[in-house]
């Protein structure tokens, strides 16, 4: 019966072609595949949030008068309701750490180089997006520590000179953070930004697609010095099984942590009592928060919010624009900036647990 | 390479591995499933209002009119007769579930909706509705005029 099904649609849709680059499709086999999984496991992740997150809509009301109380209400009255929510919350902080860990491997993998400058640049997007579901997702169920965050998180955004203001005032929906936030942030994170990473995720894999998995540079010579130690696989079945299998720990592991950690709803927002010591923001967000509190309050003459805050945007801009310093010649790699990956490791690493442990 | 023929080969085995990857997946599958059927089935909402309700006030209703209060999550229908006397109904059609009202040119309970239409005892009469209204009790305690289910005798 399926097969017939198959033969159908082959006849009018030529499932054939459409399949068939899938099947030549294959992926180099070195000591450092290992790092390929990682975008696909960022993209089952990002699978899991949408399905999870529809599931949050059925019962979730945007609103400072119901937020908070529906995400009660989901984790107490509804069955499994406090899994769902659990699972929503582990899934979007493993999904940002396993897009950081994709991005820092392409870096180091030399994967950015021509003729991926896209792909890199597509990525990049995905990255500073995917870090503002977290922004905005931490918002809605409406604790005291979400409303501080983003009370904080918005005051940065309207550091920046000139446009920073009427920007605060539009991610605000006014001069403060309210109700009105709430409904825009509920917003971005269930209509815009899923619309738009989505269209990014196509492109992004059209073009893994199109131009295939890159091969270190090392392995490369490694390869044209030896051209018999040159490995691949078939990407169908053999590379999508592995990836597949890569699934299925990931999905052990967050099923896991979601149900022995489950994620905390806190104590509901109130805008006139004092922000809790030792209030911070999200460990993804922690690095730049750390660097932010290590500027003095003037530098010279300018402020040192607004210098770290023009810093981290410049060098976010910097790291979008990477491939575009590289050399295009396939064989050489510019010393300098494997230097500045290896710091850029470090400091973000190094700044994240100085912010865990600093008080 | 090896001159020998490669033995048949071993279809049990290869079963056996079958049986334990694909009931592995469906059991997988089946834990996903069980735990988003039981989320989508919504907890049931706490009937705040009892089996008694107060309607409304002594002097609220003119005669030979009614009016529409709250029996827990549903509407009901009070009416004050022209002989000064109370009934209290359900409100809800028993066609699709409209809200009836009290017509005090025609003393009767109309539904607007398929124009159904119920005498002052709760019997549909003329029109789609199906079965009769519920009829509840109705006390008047003080100035209150109290709305109660009737007790199964």
């Amino acid at each position: 019966m399926i097969a017939a099904m198959v033969r159908w649609l082959d006849e009018r849709l030529d499932l054939e072609g459409i399949i068939a680059p899938f099947k030549h499709k294959t992926v180099p086999t070195h000591r450092l595949s290992y790092w390929y999984f990682f975008g696909g496991i960022t993209l089952f992740l990002f699978i899991i949030q949408v399905l999870t997150g529809i599931l949050l809509l059925l019962y979730y009301r945007p609103g400072a008068n119901e937020a908070f109380e529906s995400v009660q209400y989901i984790m107490t009255r509804v069955q499994f309701g406090w899994l769902i929510r659990s699972i929503h919350s582990w899934s979007a902080n493993l999904m940002i750490f396993t897009a950081f860990v994709h991005m820092f491997s392409v870096t180091f993998l030399k994967a950015y180089r021509k003729p991926r400058e896209l792909t890199w640049v597509t990525g990049m997007l995905l990255l500073f997006l995917v870090m503002g579901f977290g922004f905005s997702g931490y918002l809605l169920p409406w604790n005291t520590l979400a409303f501080f965050a983003t009370k904080v998180g918005t005051e940065i955004a309207g550091q920046v000179p000139i446009i920073g203001h009427p920007m605060m005032i539009f991610l605000r929906g006014g001069e403060e953070v309210t109700g009105a936030t709430l409904t825009r942030f509920f917003g971005f994170h269930v209509a815009v930004l899923p619309g738009i990473v989505t269209v990014l995720i196509a492109i992004h894999l059209f073009f893994v697609q199109r131009q295939g998995m890159s091969v270190p540079p090392k392995v490369e010579a490694e390869w044209t010095a030896n051209p018999s130690a040159r490995r691949e696989m078939k990407f169908f079945p053999n590379f999508m099984l592995r990836e597949m299998m890569a699934w299925y720990v990931a999905i052990g592991a967050l099923g896991a942590l979601a149900a022995l950690f489950p994620w905390e709803l806190g104590v509901k927002a109130d805008p006139f009592i004092s922000a809790p010591a030792g209030i911070k923001p999200e460990w993804y967000f922690l690095f730049m928060f750390q660097t932010l509190k290590l500027i003095p309050s003037k530098v010279w003459i300018i402020d040192g919010e607004v210098l770290g805050v023009l810093g981290c945007s410049l060098a976010g801009m910097f790291w979008l624009l990477l491939p575009f310093f590289e050399s295009d010649k396939p064989a050489r790699t510019r010393a300098w900036i494997t230097g500045l990956s290896i710091f850029a490791l470090v400091y973000v690493v190094g700044m994240t647990v100085y912010g865990f442990v600093a008080k | 390479m090896c001159a020998e023929q490669p033995p048949p080969p071993d279809t049990s085995r290869r079963r056996a591995i079958g049986f334990f990857l694909g009931g592995g997946v469906l059991t997988t599958l089946a834990s996903f499933l069980y735990p988003v059927m039981r989320y989508f089935v919504p907890p049931a909402v706490v009937d705040l209002g009892g089996d008694e309700v107060v309607a409304a006030k002594l002097g609220d209703l003119k005669p030979n009119s009614g009016k529409i209060f709250r029996f827990g999550a549903r509407p009901g229908l009070l009416i004050l007769n022209s002989d000064g006397t109370y009934k209290a109904l359900s409100a809800t059609c028993t066609h699709l579930g409209c809200t009836v009202q009290y017509r005090s040119d025609l003393r009767e309970i109309w539904c607007a909706c398929h124009n159904g239409t119920y005498d002052l005892n709760g019997r549909n009469v003329s029109g789609p509705p199906p079965r009769p209204l519920t009829v509840f009790e109705v006390h008047e305690r003080g100035d209150e005029i109290v709305v109660s289910r009737k007790r199964e005798a």
